[in-house]
């Protein structure tokens, strides 16, 4: 995502315009853009109009629509991001107070204002969202790092897109294959046919080009982590090289960027264990999701040592951070950003005012993790948020307020 | 008619004109003597009796070939005619039976008979008559027509006159010797014609809705019903002159009436018979042609509705569908004449009986679409599984760490036993030795994949059977790496008990210990399997060191104790797969002298029998969907955890909530018509799409079918550390991802009750109740054992709640 223009004054409101470039800035669109925020950008509206005589004419109509934000939609497959407000600007096919929808588009500028409210209407750019905005500007086009991972097990692939942001599970494969059977040769058979279609659907995910001829020949490829348990994936590379050295030639430049690691099943969960496998690591070294991988890794280790130095649930960090245990010296704050992304203004001020003080109070660390990538789902799992603490701390008992 | 029929089999005219219109032969002559006097004995026998004169007799008797009966038939039915039209006026009698309808009494011939065409040369006339008709019940047999030969068809006719035309009973003698006269020079070709009359004529039977294809259903019913040959048949002036001129124009002709007949209401003569006679009227009517019905007083005729009486197509009378097909005719004359064929009327019926249904079975298919439907025998199961005397089975999975031998010592025992022939295995061998892998041989009786082969491992679990004189044992073989625990996992789930195989070997033991042979055993005991044999494998390697047997025994039993195995269920076996000592025989090594207790082929068979819930809800885990065949192009495999089923039962597949239909079934590779809780089988099974099939789903009754969950409560023993995580759910060969929700509370293992509500983590050795909550949804039910793994390892087991 390219800034266009920023205006952001020192009380946390303005403006900043934005062009997005890349699916995954729609990510970050979603993450920044939130329910009473004013976004400006184009739009088609159908606009229907009724004659004196009673007969209708509908017809599309290109405008520059300003919205109040009422709803976010974000389909992380396809990377669009549908936002509904109220319409705040008259123009002349549309009245003041109508609802829209805005899809907002790759290349096309949008503009995002968030004020302060003397209410506590809004709470305009505060910490987390600018940090947000600084992870969604990307200058220098650097992060382009991004891998696909096929994890897969006998019968079943899913194929993922692992961006710095977010793992986007763009297909998932499954297959019957038939098991191994007294004098039965359909296995292998089997096996065959589940790697030739989970291999055209790989190369169309990728929108790999498998002719020789074409120009697209210097574009880089991706590192394709091909993960499994057993030696599925060590077969599926096998009969890629096989296709490559047959029928399709083209594939030949595949061959080179893919990477077999182990995991313990064929589902996502596994991602996890592929992120963190020693071949994974040096070609995705100090990406921004190993970082986090490792993040939860730390903190789930401590957590199974029971020295009460790690902790998660809302109640639990927040009683944490009371006490002053998640400060200088290893004090860690685990969020998701999940929990910014609340409906409830109240509920994200609570989340931003624990961000800001166990950072500037306290001195802690604090990590956002992003709930589209495996770590923030384990996270999730946690309920959102977790801390390691300074000093083991054992809480009272929260039972009474447990729902 | 004759000159023209005689084109159409491509006779050269010229000699045929002179054969059939030059009558100076004296003994055509004297034959056409005989006829004519025979004819007019019948025409003044009959009732009403009839006059004709010679010329009228001798010109029927030309038209018809001589057929003594057609003739009188034809003359008799002509004085009627002409009786009728003068006393048209006169009141009609009621028909002793229901007047057929007259429009089915039409044929052509009769139709045209009095018109004057009559008189014009016959070939023109025939043209007329038969052309239009002539595919419809023609002998289309392909009869070989060159000089001398008959077709079989052509001879059964000749039979059939003759035996028709009988009214003194003394003929058959004659009758039947003339047959094989017919046959002899031609039985090889003599199959082909007939049967494919036979076909067509059940072909149109079920084909063709029209009043002229009543003859198919009576062509069926004859079929369905074959008689003797026993039908008393009229003599057939032809079977003299036969002898004497077995001419391709005999031949032709005789065939040539077969075919004509269907379609001349040629009226016959009614033979002397028990019933009262038809009236004028009735005769008239049905042109005098209930003669062939009214002279059998066959029970074969007499209690079956015959379709043709009732719709009165005399004119197909001449083809009496009741009687024998002319196939069993033909095969019946030529066994009563050769003594013996080679192949049996009766068997030939039976096949023609089977052929028949199995077209009107496929017909029947046809017409019904795609769908499949299987009769079910509608069987009492479980009174059939009392009744039934089959051995003692059990189920024994085989596991631990990976390479301790478990397929060799498993492939040993198939060979011990005898499961396994020989040869295979040496072939087995010559093929290990080949890829430089010798000591895999025993190995590969299980390890069948050839990526298995390939790398030496065991992927997938394999089932095979053996049989002592006690026990019909079911073997699974389980994968002992890591990565296939899942596999592993779905294959304990059809075991009743299981024999841990450990490598004694230094070092082997020691690592075995931290690997799978815990995992294995804890997954084993925690689903439910209550005795283990350990089988200590390659003591040879140890030089059968009691010393090494004994610490293995010590720290392994010691283990299992804790893992929940009483010690009366646990039993030591030191053994050698490689070698099969102490497998099924004793070791003859001295250095084993040391063991005396039982093989392991013995401790196999101490096993107490596994009662199983056979009265419960159907519920069956699918293991395996694969194309069994071309007779079966959908199988799927698996253990029947509770219920029984049958064939043609009709089945629900969860969680797809799709009914298939049991086309047939296998128990332990066996065909059976039923199956129950406990066997390995395979159902064959049909109206159902394969996509809606996954390894995992579950059998279930439409009446009782087992629910599918999101989420679930269970109560667990931790293997590991447990929290809020994402965990994958197995149950048998079901494999699905879930996270666990909610840490509900730890547990007391004696008493259950709970020590800490919510913990934060749930440490190893912790029971723990805890909600897991699934992204699909999934056929699981209470009580049900579940493991929970995460990272490739066990994290915990548990029941479901």
């Amino acid at each position: 995502m390219r800034c266009i223009k920023n205006k952001i004054e020192h009380n946390g409101s303005g403006a900043v315009t934005l062009c997005p470039d890349e699916p995954e800035d729609m990510w970050h669109a979603y993450n920044l853009i939130r329910p009473g925020d004013i976004l400006r950008a184009s739009a088609i509206r159908r606009v229907t109009t009724v004659q004196d005589t009673g007969s209708t004419s509908s017809a599309r109509v290109h405008l520059n629509l300003i919205i109040r934000v009422k709803n976010l939609d974000f389909d992380p497959q396809s990377s669009q991001l549908h936002v509904s407000g109220q319409i705040m600007n008259e123009t002349a096919h549309t009245k003041i107070g109508q609802f829209h929808t805005l899809d907002l588009e790759l290349n096309r500028n949008f503009t995002l204002e968030k004020e302060v409210g003397s209410d506590g209407e809004g709470v305009g750019w505060d910490s987390i969202a600018i940090e947000s905005l600084k992870d969604a500007v990307d200058e220098g086009g650097k992060r382009r790092a991004e891998a696909v991972a096929v994890v897969m097990q006998e019968g079943l692939a899913h194929i993922c897109f692992i961006g710095q942001f977010q793992t986007i599970l763009k297909q998932k494969i499954e297959m019957s294959v038939p098991r191994k059977r007294q004098g039965g040769g359909d296995h292998d058979k089997g096996m065959n046919k589940f790697f030739k279609v989970t291999l055209e659907t790989l190369l169309r995910q990728m929108e790999f080009n498998t002719s020789l001829t074409s120009g697209a020949n210097n574009e880089a490829v991706r590192p394709v982590l091909l993960a499994s348990p057993g030696f599925v994936a060590s077969g599926f590379q096998k009969y890629i090289q096989s296709e490559a050295s047959t029928t399709t030639p083209g594939l030949k430049r595949l061959l080179p960027s893919l990477v077999v690691v182990h995991s313990a099943s064929g589902y996502t969960n596994s991602l996890s264990e592929v992120l963190q496998s020693p071949a994974v690591k040096t070609i995705l070294a100090d990406t921004k999701y190993a970082r986090e991988t490792k993040l939860m890794d730390d903190f789930l280790e401590q957590l199974r040592k029971e020295t009460n130095k790690a902790t998660y649930g809302p109640r639990e960090v927040e009683y944490a951070v009371e006490q002053g245990a998640v400060g200088r010296g290893g004090g860690v704050l685990i969020v998701s950003n999940r929990l910014f992304r609340s409906q409830d203004i109240a509920e994200r001020k609570r989340w931003v005012s624990l961000v800001d003080r166990v950072r500037d109070v306290e001195g802690g660390d604090v990590r956002i993790l992003s709930s589209d990538h495996e770590s923030g789902k384990r996270l999730e799992g946690l309920g959102g948020i977790a801390a390691l603490l300074t000093f083991p701390l054992i809480e009272p008992d929260l039972d009474s307020d447990a729902e | 008619m004759s000159r023209h029929r005689i084109k159409d089999v491509d006779y050269d005219d010229d000699d045929f004109y002179d054969d059939d219109d030059v009558t100076a032969d004296p003994e055509e002559q004297e034959f056409l003597q005989q006829c004519t006097t025979a004819v007019l004995q019948q025409l003044n026998a009959g009732q009403p009796s009839v006059t004709a004169t010679k010329e009228e007799v001798q010109d029927a008797l030309w038209h018809y070939y001589n057929d003594i009966e057609k003739s009188v038939n034809y003359l008799r039915g002509k004085r009627e005619k002409e009786a009728t039209k003068l006393q048209k006026s006169k009141i009609q009698p009621v028909p002793a039976y229901p007047a057929p309808p007259t429009t089915a009494h039409f044929s052509a011939a009769d139709f045209f008979r009095d018109c004057p065409w009559l008189n014009i040369p016959s070939h023109r006339k025939s043209e007329i008559l038969i052309e239009p008709l002539y595919p419809r019940l023609g002998l289309l047999g392909g009869a070989p027509e060159n000089g001398g030969k008959l077709s079989k068809l052509a001879a059964l006719a000749a039979a059939r006159k003759k035996k028709d035309g009988e009214k003194a009973p003394s003929q058959p003698e004659t009758s039947t010797p003339s047959t094989p006269k017919f046959e002899q020079p031609k039985t090889s070709s003599l199959d082909h014609p007939g049967t494919a009359r036979s076909l067509r004529d059940r072909l149109a039977a079920s084909g063709r809705s029209t009043p002229k294809a009543s003859e198919g259903p009576a062509s069926l019913r004859r079929l369905a019903t074959p008689s003797s040959s026993s039908h008393p048949t009229p003599k057939r002036p032809e079977s003299e002159s036969d002898t004497e001129k077995p001419s391709a124009s005999d031949v032709s002709e005789s065939m040539q009436r077969m075919v004509l007949e269907p379609k001349e209401p040629e009226p016959q003569q009614p033979v002397p018979t028990i019933r009262a006679l038809p009236s004028t009227f009735a005769s008239t009517i049905v042109g005098a042609a209930t003669g062939p019905t009214a002279a059998e007083p066959s029970h074969l005729h007499s209690n079956s509705s015959d379709l043709l009486r009732i719709y009165g197509q005399d004119h197909a009378e001449p083809f009496d569908f009741a009687a024998p097909s002319p196939d069993d005719v033909v095969l019946n004359a030529q066994n009563t004449a050769k003594g013996m064929k080679s192949k049996s009327a009766a068997s030939k019926s039976a096949a023609i009986k089977k052929g028949q249904s199995d077209i009107a079975g496929g017909m029947k298919d046809l017409s019904v679409g795609d769908k499949v439907t299987v009769q079910s025998k509608n069987l009492d199961v479980l009174s059939e599984y009392k009744k039934s005397t089959r051995k003692r089975s059990a189920n024994f999975v085989v596991i631990g760490h990976v390479d301790a031998g478990k397929s060799t010592l498993m492939g040993r025992l198939l060979a011990d036993q005898g499961a396994i022939d020989q040869r295979t295995l040496d072939r087995y061998r010559r093929e290990a030795e080949k890829i430089g892998k010798g000591s895999f041989a025993l190995a590969w009786v299980l390890d069948q994949g050839s990526e298995e082969r390939a790398r030496g491992v065991t992927i997938d679990i394999a089932t095979n059977q053996f049989e002592t004189d006690k026990t019909a044992f079911t073997i699974v073989d389980a994968p002992g790496h890591r990565d296939f625990v899942p596999n592993m996992i779905a294959g304990a789930s059809q075991a009743d008990f299981a024999v841990l195989v450990i490598d004694s070997s230094v070092g082997k033991f020691e690592s075995g210990l931290k690997g799978q042979t815990k995992e294995h055993a804890l997954l084993v005991r925690s689903m439910g399997v209550q005795k283990i044999v350990v089988a200590v494998n390659k003591m040879d390697t140890v030089q059968w060191n009691h010393e090494r047997f004994e610490e293995i025994e010590q720290q392994i039993s010691a283990f299992l104790t804790t893992a929940g195995f009483q010690d009366s269920n646990i039993s030591f076996v030191p053994c050698s797969g490689v070698l099969g000592d102490n497998i099924s025989q004793r070791t003859d090594d001295p250095r084993a002298s040391w063991y005396t207790g039982r093989t392991l082929i013995e401790e196999l068979e101490t096993s107490e029998p596994y009662t199983h819930a056979l009265e419960k809800p159907l519920r069956m885990t699918i293991g395996d969907v694969f194309r069994g065949g071309v007779q079966n192009p959908l199988s799927i495999s698996g253990r029947i955890d509770a219920g029984s089923l049958q064939m043609g039962d009709q089945i629900l597949i969860m969680p797809s909530g799709e009914t298939a239909t049991v086309r047939s079934l296998e128990v332990d590779s066996e065909p059976s018509d039923w199956a129950v809780a406990g066997q390995n089988v395979v159902l064959n099974i049909a109206n159902i799409d394969p996509i809606h099939l996954r390894s995992g789903d579950v059998v279930c009754r439409p009446s009782s079918p087992i629910p599918t969950i999101t989420s679930f409560t269970a109560k667990v023993l931790a293997f590991e550390h447990l929290m809020p995580m994402q965990v994958d759910v197995h149950r048998g060969r079901l494999h699905v991802p879930g996270r666990i929700s909610k840490l509900v509370a730890s547990l007391d293992k004696a008493s259950g009750a709970a020590i800490k509500k919510r913990p934060k983590i749930v440490g190893p050795g912790v029971v723990a109740r805890i909600v897991v909550e699934m992204d699909q949804a999934v056929p699981l039910e209470a009580p049900t054992r579940i493991v929970l793994r995460a990272g490739g390892s066990t994290v915990a087991a548990g029941l479901l709640e």
